[in-house]
């Protein structure tokens, strides 16, 4: 598949979503609603649930399917008060010792006059330190769209994995090419230049697996999620947050 | 000072030959707030703000650094740090030779150390006239540092920001530059340390979600733009006009994103006395 035919399947309108990942991977999800400072943003759904036998966090961008849905959802594209809702849910992980597992699935944090009125800027940025010092777990999967900030803010994690049809990027390729060329319908010509692929980041060690799409994909991801758990469950809680930062320390211009 | 680049570099080549003839009349820039036309040497004689509306001009990462930092102060770290064309990007190597000819500096960022009123800091500014202070690798990776060696001998930091976020042409390596920096700030912080940050016009996108939010405390010149979104991004998502003053310093700080607004000629005491307020003595916890 080319790069552009990537974004294309990460954003196809049939493509699974968070929730139907976490209904294959968790059992017994309850939802935990709202940030106590502002709203309940429905583009974020966070709570709690069993991973086999170990209760977890888990936090996901969440599209819809419908059209109701989808724009109840906002498209996946969040305001600040969804982003302090996932920090929220983390900080309670982190008190009662629960791994936190994150699932990306959007084309960016929203660009709106009420999300800069209440910070969408710093919502991000306090997510970013408060993740990098995180004291339990944290494993992220970009399952479809990981657009720039907004799904960084869901993956300053010890593990980053990208599902074989997702994509991760700085900017969309319809951006991107508008910048570059003006032309905002070269986004298939942008798509190869941003190395946005699952491959692509595998190859420059920013993300640590890429896993497959295959018809076990929820089991699949549910073994490697235990794996992983157990994992960085048993590390003292200083060496992970220290890994975590030398995970991100390593990225550009290596020292 | 330590400088092996003209203070300068930028202005010297956008200024105007002089015209030697009789009729010559002095340069003239426009405010680009309140339209006034301002001689350039009175810009420069009121360190590039506009004496009618208070307005602040961008200005160079030299120029900055002369500002805030006690003259001769100033040691730089990191300056033989170049950047490269990691995902071979079409026309980037074209563009970082531009943007040095433009800027004289190698990448966005001037890191260093320097004292302000005699109070050890470190320093980082980010060049607007590099790239729009976009961050790449190289500027994710001296602020990295900077913030790593002001942990390491326990002083503040100082930082200004200009910038027009992440640099696309890096791609998601420029995107990590984000977590990056963020791990360096909060270990600074969990040591205790002081994390000032300024904002200055404008700073938009991964700077500001990442550290320019992240200081203890945060400050912005008069009516820079400060925000996520850029205006032109959010007015074609929302296709209406954006308010006026929409995103500027003091829309921040009205809706408590700020500790305060500070002018070009009142930062270096401003900074000064922050720095003594929080002095702590080497190795005190």
């Amino acid at each position: 598949m080319t790069a552009y035919e990537k974004v294309a399947a990460a954003r196809a309108r049939h493509r699974f979503t968070s929730l139907d990942l976490m209904g294959e991977v968790f059992s017994g999800f309850i939802e935990m609603h709202g940030d106590r400072r502002f709203a309940d943003d429905k583009a974020i759904v966070a709570g709690l649930a069993w991973l086999d036998e170990t209760p977890v966090t888990v936090i996901g961008i969440e599209k819809g399917h419908t059209v109701k849905e989808r724009s109840m959802r906002n498209f996946g594209s969040a305001h600040p008060e969804g982003y302090r809702k996932a920090l929220r849910q983390m900080k309670l992980a982190e008190k009662f010792g629960r791994p936190v597992v994150c699932f990306i699935d959007t084309s960016g944090a929203y660009c709106g006059i009420g999300a800069e009125e209440r910070g969408q800027g710093q919502a991000i940025a306090e997510n970013l330190t408060e993740m990098m010092a995180l004291k339990t777990p944290v494993i992220s999967v970009i399952i479809g769209e990981g657009g720039s900030g907004g799904a960084l803010a869901l993956a300053v994690a010890d593990e980053v994995w990208m599902l074989e049809n997702s994509i991760y990027s700085v900017i969309s390729p319809e951006g991107c090419a508008s910048i570059l060329w003006k032309d905002s319908t070269k986004a298939k010509e942008a798509s190869e230049c941003l190395k946005l692929t699952a491959e692509d980041l595998y190859g420059l060690g920013v993300i640590d697996a890429i896993i497959p799409e295959t018809k076990e994909l929820g089991p699949d991801l549910k073994s490697r999620l235990v794996a992983a758990i157990a994992k960085y469950g048993s590390l003292p809680r200083d060496v992970l947050c220290e890994d975590r930062y030398q995970k991100f320390r390593r990225i550009g211009a290596g020292s | 000072m330590r400088f092996n680049k003209p203070k300068n570099a930028l202005e010297g080549q956008a200024r105007p030959l002089p015209d030697m003839s009789e009729s010559a009349t002095e340069p003239l820039v426009v405010c680009n707030k309140c339209k006034k036309a301002l001689t350039l040497d009175e810009l420069e004689h009121n360190l590039h703000v506009c004496p009618y509306c208070r307005n602040h001009f961008m200005i160079n990462a030299r120029q900055r650094i002369h500002l805030i930092a006690d003259a001769g102060s100033f040691v730089e770290f990191d300056q033989e740090l170049q950047p490269t064309n990691i995902l071979g990007f079409p026309d980037y190597d074209k563009k970082l030779e531009v943007a040095h000819l433009q800027s004289a500096e190698n990448d966005s960022v001037v890191s260093g150390e320097c004292t302000i009123e005699g109070r050890g800091a470190v320093l980082f500014v980010m060049d607007p006239y590099f790239m729009m202070g976009s961050m790449g690798s190289i500027a994710g990776e001296k602020i990295t540092r900077a913030f790593e060696r002001a942990t390491v001998a326990g002083l503040p930091v100082i930082g200004f920001t200009a910038s027009g976020g992440a640099r696309m042409q890096e791609g998601v390596v420029s995107l990590m530059q984000m977590a990056k920096t963020s791990g360096a700030v909060r270990k600074h912080s969990d040591a205790g340390n002081l994390f000032v940050s300024v904002l200055t016009d404008p700073t938009t996108g991964g700077v500001t979600a990442s550290f320019a939010m992240e200081a203890d405390i945060i400050l912005a010149e008069p009516y820079a733009l400060i925000g996520f979104a850029g205006p032109r991004v959010i007015e074609q998502t929302i296709r209406k006009k954006l308010p006026a003053g929409f995103q500027r310093a003091e829309f921040q700080l009205e809706h408590g994103f700020l500790d305060d607004i500070v002018g070009r000629k009142r930062q270096r005491p401003y900074l000064a006395q922050l720095l003594e307020m929080h002095h702590r003595e080497r190795g005190q916890a």
